[in-house]
């Protein structure tokens, strides 16, 4: 492990805290606008730290679902940071109390820029050093984009599209694979013909059936646990 | 939005996260409960799209959000950053807005 190896990790993680900080403005934006306080909004960032399962929960709670619903297809979202956890146990030293709060810094971004290294001295600062990063400017970017949406009427500046497009841009990274594109393909049509029928916010629980085109083994796709082509707290 | 569901929300997120990291640490899940976790942002994140395109409440709504979405697509698969993707479509749905007054 060189001296320029770790500042090439470095400047990865600023460069990757300050694109998810950009993004981080876009939620806290369209939180604001489906009516969550500039301090409920900010608690989300701070507490929950994952980015899809934030932006999922404000996009139900906008529609006008019930919080079980929302809460649900959140925390579905959310249950892979358990796999990230599992896959970064084995390399983060420590104790408990370090243990914990390494937990809360398990996402999409510190595990694929941990992984990624092939030093377990180096994989441990990628890890910390990626998670810290996109903490701080996550949560900065979530305070500047809740006190803008406080500020101005949302739908004037089409801000109320930068929810959906956010959702685009998280969306793509997944369909590199061919079992990512089923996937999305088979959540999307349950979707669209459980909407008028369901109540809101349970269509997207139904659309979770997508996800059993994963339980045949497939030598073709490697589209295992990490998205290396992250940049976003999806 | 409640406060109920901000710490829900936290306390379940936080608790997958240790889950793996402490609980479970070290240990192994079955191959194929890995491949299916893998796709849940897939399979959840394009139900979202629809039902924010083509939705308003449990009817199917078409309007400027199409747009601004169809913008957000083709920039997204043009490889544009994420800052580009959301600019463009707030721009598009604004402009199309101002349009129609």
């Amino acid at each position: 492990m060189s001296s320029g190896e770790v500042r090439g990790v470095l400047t990865t993680c600023i460069t990757l805290g300050i694109a998810v900080g950009v993004f981080a403005i876009s939620f806290g934006v369209a939180a604001v606008a489906a009516g969550a306080t500039v301090a409920q909004t900010c608690v989300m960032s701070l507490l929950v730290f994952t980015g899809a399962s934030q932006f999922s929960a404000v996009s139900v709670v906008r529609d006008g679902g019930s919080i079980g619903s929302a809460l649900g297809g959140a925390l579905l979202l959310a249950a892979r940071n358990a796999v990230f956890g599992l896959t970064m146990s084995p390399r983060i030293k420590g104790r408990l109390g370090t243990r914990l709060v390494a937990a809360q810094l398990t996402i999409d971004e510190s595990t694929a820029m941990a992984t990624a290294q092939a030093d377990p001295r180096l994989q441990r600062i990628a890890f910390w050093s990626t998670g810290a990063s996109i903490y701080v400017f996550w949560n900065i970017g979530t305070l500047i984009g809740a006190l803008v949406g406080d500020a101005v009427d949302p739908s004037t500046f089409g801000l109320d599209a930068a929810l959906p497009a956010a959702f685009v841009a998280m969306l793509f990274p997944h369909l590199h694979t061919r079992r990512g594109r089923r996937a999305a393909f088979i959540g999307a049509a349950l979707c669209a013909a459980t909407i008028p029928v369901l109540p809101i916010g349970v269509p997207i629980l139904c659309a979770s059936m997508g996800i059993i085109v994963g339980m045949p083994p497939d030598p073709d796709d490697s589209d295992a646990g990490v998205e290396h082509e992250a940049g976003l707290p999806a | 939005m409640t406060w109920g569901l901000v710490l829900g929300l936290a306390a379940g997120a936080y608790l997958f996260k240790v889950l793996g990291m402490v609980v479970i640490g070290g240990r192994t899940i079955p191959p194929a409960v890995d491949r299916c976790l893998a796709l849940v942002p897939a399979a959840l994140i394009a139900a979202i799209v629809v039902k924010d395109t083509f939705s308003i409440g449990q009817h199917m709504h078409v309007d400027a959000r199409l747009a601004g979405v169809t913008a957000a697509v083709i920039a997204a698969w043009r490889k544009a950053p994420v800052v580009i993707v959301i600019l463009v479509a707030a721009g598009v749905t604004a402009a199309l807005r101002s349009i129609n007054g």
